[in-house]
């Protein structure tokens, strides 16, 4: 019984990590974003850093926060943000890019200001383009929440890794199968869920 | 043109000139021009010639390099950006309604950016929609992308009057829709002008259109040289150089039938029939008129369908019409419109309706060809006399 109440909990402290973390990671990319779209200079460093730091192996980058950030919940919540922006990031530049220049200049011409013409149209209609980055960065970063375990970080990447290093035990597969049984279902319900809040939150006007 | 008050107020360039760094000459050089309250002015030039920039720089899209721009006297430089924009109307081409929000939202905007009141702002879009011919029960709580391309540009129109600004700017209004689309829409223009005279500053590449609507029509030149700037009657009648006489092109002895309107014409009665109303009240009234057919007339009085008084016999109350479509022409139309819906319409006349598509009346082919003999004989009475002088009627 306690081993299940174990696995609830390190399920839940794994689902927690990953949406406090991707919801930090999409304010940020979007900050980032704007930022992008208003200084063209920029686009081409945005565009090398997500693309070079999708390369970046995750263990690696661990391993190098480790000594900054010392063990526990820290460089996991570090990491995981840091793969987390970078799908959301590419995926906004895009989306506000997108928006129709005749739209935004209507907006300024009747009178919107910067920031309202930001949040009320650029925004809304980027939504749908920005939440599909928010969809794949959610499950890119419950696999890189498991492996934050190496850190011992919150979450079910600890029974992956318990199970690893003991094969041949006779609990090491059950081990090693909880852990990614649990992640993937995990990650199945997250994206369901975030379809749900794309359904709730995109305008009838603009949903394909 | 009427006898309702103005509400626009005079909008006035002085010397205005936009240069960019790095061109050689400037895009817009020195335009000076007055606009008189209520009136429509036509900006119209070949494409690069200023005519949008001169337009974006009254509400400081593009900020004028120098020279003065005065709207009531007021420079428009001396205000905050965003609130001089919520009190100038801007309608561009297709509408540029925004998709994610509703026709309703979409019209309050800019009532919501002034901080009107819910309650005021709600009457305010029905208001709005009724004026442009849309239902508001039926559109209000639509999206775009569920309208029709001239129904966006009715509710383009309404937004741009949504704060009953005293000076709207239009950027090829009617260019993305279809011609009759763009003709009906140009009438309903014209009507809603009549009614509330605001000073209306539109660019366009039509000359047809700037006859058709301006009070004055602009031509400019490349770096928004005016070429001309004078009444449609003018501009056809003299042009002051070959190159406007270039741009307003052949056949403008034709076009002088655009610049008649339906209104100026006598208008003849003709028996009506009210959906539901008793046949043989309508067959009565058909008979005493000596026709063969009736129009067919909705609860708000709109025409929507001839109906020939055969076809009614032997029926007990007035069917209604099939279809949603409004028929005719409205009586701000040209004579040039007129005669086309005459031509295709197999009863031999042309339908006309007044303020929110009431009928009003028909004219027939008799009518226009009366006219237009009386025009040429006072074309030729008055020939010899200069071009000036005359008012615009």
């Amino acid at each position: 019984m306690q081993e299940r109440a174990d696995i609830v909990y390190g399920g839940y402290q794994h689902v927690s990590l990953v949406v406090q973390c991707v919801a930090l990671a999409a304010v940020i990319a979007f900050l980032l974003a704007v930022l992008v779209t208003r200084v063209p200079a920029l686009e081409g460093l945005a565009n090398a850093v997500s693309a070079i730091g999708l390369t970046l192996p995750s263990f690696a980058l661990l391993g190098f926060l480790l000594p900054l950030l010392g063990i526990g919940p820290g460089p996991a919540v570090a990491a995981v943000t840091f793969y987390a922006v970078l799908p959301i990031l590419r995926n906004a530049v895009v989306a506000l890019q997108g928006v129709d220049r005749t739209l935004l200049e209507s907006a300024r011409g009747m009178g919107m200001g910067a920031v309202a013409t930001l949040l009320r149209v650029q925004l809304p209609l980027a939504w749908p383009v920005i939440l599909a980055g928010i969809r794949t960065s959610t499950q890119m970063s419950m696999g890189v929440a498991a492996i934050a375990a190496v850190v011992l970080g919150p979450g079910l990447g600890g029974y992956i890794f318990s199970g690893l290093e003991q094969i041949g035990n006779a609990n090491a597969l059950y081990s090693a199968l909880v852990g990614t049984i649990g992640v993937v279902l995990l990650a199945l319900v997250l994206d369901a869920l975030l379809l749900l809040l794309g359904r709730l939150t995109t305008s009838k006007g603009i949903r394909a | 043109m009427t006898d309702q008050p103005i509400s626009g107020v005079d909008l006035e360039l002085v010397d205005v000139t936009k240069s960019y760094p790095g061109q050689e000459r400037p895009a817009v050089d020195g335009l000076t021009l007055h606009v008189p309250a209520g009136e429509i002015v036509m900006f119209i030039g070949p494409s690069g010639c200023g005519k949008t920039t001169s337009l974006k720089m009254i509400n400081r899209l593009i900020e004028p390099t120098s020279g003065t721009i005065t709207i009531g006297g007021d420079d428009v430089r001396k205000q905050k950006v965003d609130e001089l924009r919520r009190h100038i109307g801007y309608v561009i081409q297709g509408g540029s309604l925004f998709p994610h929000m509703t026709v309703a939202q979409n019209i309050a905007l800019v009532p919501k950016l002034l901080k009107w009141d819910d309650k005021r702002v709600e009457a305010r879009v029905d208001e709005l929609l009724d004026l442009v011919n849309l239902d508001p029960g039926r559109y209000r709580d639509r999206y775009p992308r569920e309208l029709s391309g001239g129904q966006q540009q009715r509710v383009g129109v309404a937004r741009g009057l949504a704060s009953d600004p005293p000076v709207v700017l239009m950027d090829e209004p009617f260019g993305a829709v279809d011609p009759i689309t763009r003709s009906r829409l140009q009438d309903e223009l014209m009507s809603i002008q009549s009614e509330l005279r605001k000073t209306i500053v539109c660019v366009t590449h039509d000359i047809d259109e700037a006859v058709k609507l301006g009070d004055r029509i602009c031509i400019l030149q490349e770096g928004a040289q005016v070429a001309q700037y004078d009444t449609p009657e003018h501009v056809l009648a003299a042009p002051a150089n070959r190159f406007v006489e270039d741009f307003v092109g052949a056949g403008s002895g034709l076009k002088q039938l655009t610049l008649t309107r339906v209104d100026d014409i006598e208008l003849r009665s003709w028996p009506t029939a009210s959906v539901g109303e008793p046949v043989a009240e309508v067959l009565a009234r058909a008979g005493q008129a000596g026709e063969s057919s009736v129009i067919v007339l909705d609860q708000r009085r709109r025409p929507r369908a001839w109906c020939w008084v055969r076809d009614l016999e032997g029926q007990d109350r007035v069917p209604p019409p099939a279809g949603d479509e409004v028929l005719g022409v409205d009586r701000r139309a040209t004579l040039n419109d007129a005669l086309d819906d005459m031509l295709s319409s197999s009863y031999g006349a042309a339908v006309v309706t007044g303020r929110r598509d009431e009928f009003l009346g028909v004219v027939d082919f008799a009518s226009v060809t009366r006219h237009i003999q009386e025009t040429a004989q006072q074309v030729e009475a008055s020939a010899g006399s200069g071009p000036d002088g005359t008012e615009r009627t």
